[in-house]
């Protein structure tokens, strides 16, 4: 072990007189609040009278505007189906398995059809628990399940609503209330 | 004591014209107290890239978010009126009271605007004109230390106690500095009577108006530091302390709790409106002669330019109040003694100093 190591040294600001009297850093402080005001007055009267320009703030009036999220948001499940409607899980439980959140639960029974051996007799998933990681999706041989975008909105008056089953992760069951509102955060050029 | 009129008019006119100058200051105080809640909201709201509160409407109509002011006031009227078992009642009920009233009391003493000749006698528009009017608003803020105190110690809770006598240090250290600080322009305008030396700063020199902020910079700025931390207002809100500390109403509810905020709120007018009198000429705008106005139009503009004025310097406490972070309270006792208390009396041996080679 080298004995001579060297100890980095922090600079620490010193604290100088002018900041120590304290009173031209509130003057600094009212400038940049008041200048924040008065930006923000403008572009707030600017919106009102229908002249347009940027927003006055940054707030989403949620209930009243749809919630903006981005474009490849990873949000509420689905599980596919085949071209003759049965669904494509063959009930492996790598996705049980990977679940960070732990928030799937498989029942298996056997297929009828037997070139797929396997099938999910119940396949639900605890939104109130999952953590929305898209492990299950990456882990899915059988591209049985996906996430969708934009549908962020599946409240529950009770813990238990938020544990879907599987007619409604396939679809069968509408739960989806109005998708949001789409926005491409790498711009409109990406899309 | 005010001087009545110079003809000889019935008793109960002086009377009158009183309690309607009296009536009108603490209406105008008590509007005010409530419009500034909204406009706590909304400046925060703005200089914060926010909105602010909106959702309050009456058939659809929101209005900017103004009827707040109205629901908070049914909200709090309709609220559970709690007494904390362990209390002792009468003085829990008395402390919002005492602080309330005494700073509506000071509002009477604000000079709105100058004496006005009309109907062959002089009406003086100073709610309560007082030779010692700065005495007595001085001394009526501290009347406010009392409701401070009385809530910690008539809550029965230790932590209202301790938030009691955080308000009890911070205002009576804030008061001796604030004493010391008008002594410098008092000396300067040689009158306790705050209308008098609202009307001596309409003096110009070269066309500059020789107002309080042009003579006595040092004091005003120390005057406003030392009455934010008087009246409990941020960044010296240590007593109270809105979410983050306990203070001394943390027993309150419903109105009474309101009458706290309120006092807040009022004792910043007081604030505002003193320091428009002392410091930025009361009533007086510069240039005023060339308007060509006299008599009532003339004492009117006054009064419009006065209140322009404590707006002004409210909007001025408000946008500090929402840039600095709240002082620790060692930083504010250190304040007060150490550096404005000794400022101040420097600025007055300097006043009087001036004063005597000048005059």
């Amino acid at each position: 072990m080298n004995a001579k190591h060297t100890v980095a040294k922090v600079r620490r600001p010193e604290v100088r007189f002018q900041e120590q009297i304290y009173l031209i850093e509130v003057w600094k402080g009212l400038v940049i609040t008041t200048r924040h005001l008065l930006v923000n007055l403008y572009r707030h009267l600017s919106v009102a009278l229908g002249r347009g320009g940027p927003a006055g703030s940054v707030t989403t009036q949620y209930p009243d505007d749809p919630q903006v999220t981005a474009k490849r948001s990873r949000t509420r499940h689905r599980l596919l189906k085949r071209e003759d409607g049965t669904p494509r899980c063959v009930a492996c439980m790598l996705c049980e398995t990977v679940c960070p959140a732990k928030c799937i639960y498989i029942q298996a029974e056997e297929s009828p059809d037997v070139m797929v051996e396997k099938r999910a007799k119940t396949f639900k998933i605890d939104l109130g628990m999952c953590v929305f990681c898209g492990y299950c999706v990456e882990a899915c041989p059988e591209d049985a399940i996906r996430m969708d975008t934009q549908f962020i909105a599946f409240p529950g008056m009770t813990r238990k609503d938020l544990i879907w089953d599987m007619p409604e992760l396939m679809g069968d069951v509408k739960k989806d209330p109005k998708p949001v509102k789409a926005v491409d955060p790498l711009g409109p050029a990406a899309s | 004591m005010m001087a009545c009129c110079e003809t000889a008019c019935p008793l109960w006119v002086d009377a009158a014209f009183s309690a309607v100058k009296i009536a009108l200051a603490m209406g105008f105080g008590l509007q005010t107290a409530a419009f500034l809640t909204w406009v706590e909201r909304k400046q925060s709201a703005v200089l914060q890239d926010r909105i602010g509160a909106n959702r309050a409407s009456i058939f659809g109509f929101k209005f900017l978010g103004l009827f707040h002011i109205l629901s908070d006031a049914i909200k709090m009227m309709t609220k559970e009126d709690f007494a904390p078992p362990q209390g002792l009642k009468p003085w829990h009920t008395l402390a919002p009271i005492i602080s309330m009233c005494a700073a509506l009391m000071c509002l009477s003493a604000l000079p709105f605007g100058a004496s006005v000749e009309l109907f062959g006698r002089s009406w003086n528009l100073t709610p309560i004109p007082l030779e010692y009017g700065v005495i007595y608003v001085l001394a009526l803020l501290s009347v406010g230390v009392h409701g401070v105190v009385m809530a910690g110690w008539a809550s029965g809770s230790n932590y209202a106690l301790l938030g009691g006598l955080r308000g009890a240090a911070q205002m009576i250290s804030y008061e001796v500095a604030m004493l010391a600080i008008v002594a410098g322009p008092l000396y300067l305008y040689g009158t306790l009577d705050l209308a008098q030396a609202a009307a001596w700063q309409a003096r110009t020199w070269h066309g500059l108006p020789l107002w309080g902020i042009v003579l006595q910079p040092l004091a005003f700025i120390l005057f406003l530091t030392a009455g934010a931390a008087e009246t409990k207002r941020a960044p010296f809100d240590l007593p109270e302390g809105e979410a983050e500390i306990v203070g001394y109403f943390v027993e309150y509810s419903g109105m009474k709790f309101a009458m706290f905020l309120n006092t807040d709120f009022l004792e910043s007018i007081v604030l505002a409106g003193m320091t428009t009198t002392l410091f930025l000429g009361g009533w007086h705008l510069p240039g005023q002669s060339h308007l060509g106005l006299s008599g009532p139009l003339l004492a009117a503009l006054g009064v419009v330019v006065f209140v322009t004025k404590l707006m002004g310097v409210l909007w001025l406490l408000m946008q500090i109040r929402w840039t600095l972070p709240r002082f620790r309270f060692d930083q504010l006792l250190d304040l007060g003694w150490k550096n404005i208390l000794p400022l101040a009396l420097v600025n007055l041996l300097v006043t009087a100093w001036a004063v005597h080679l000048f005059s």
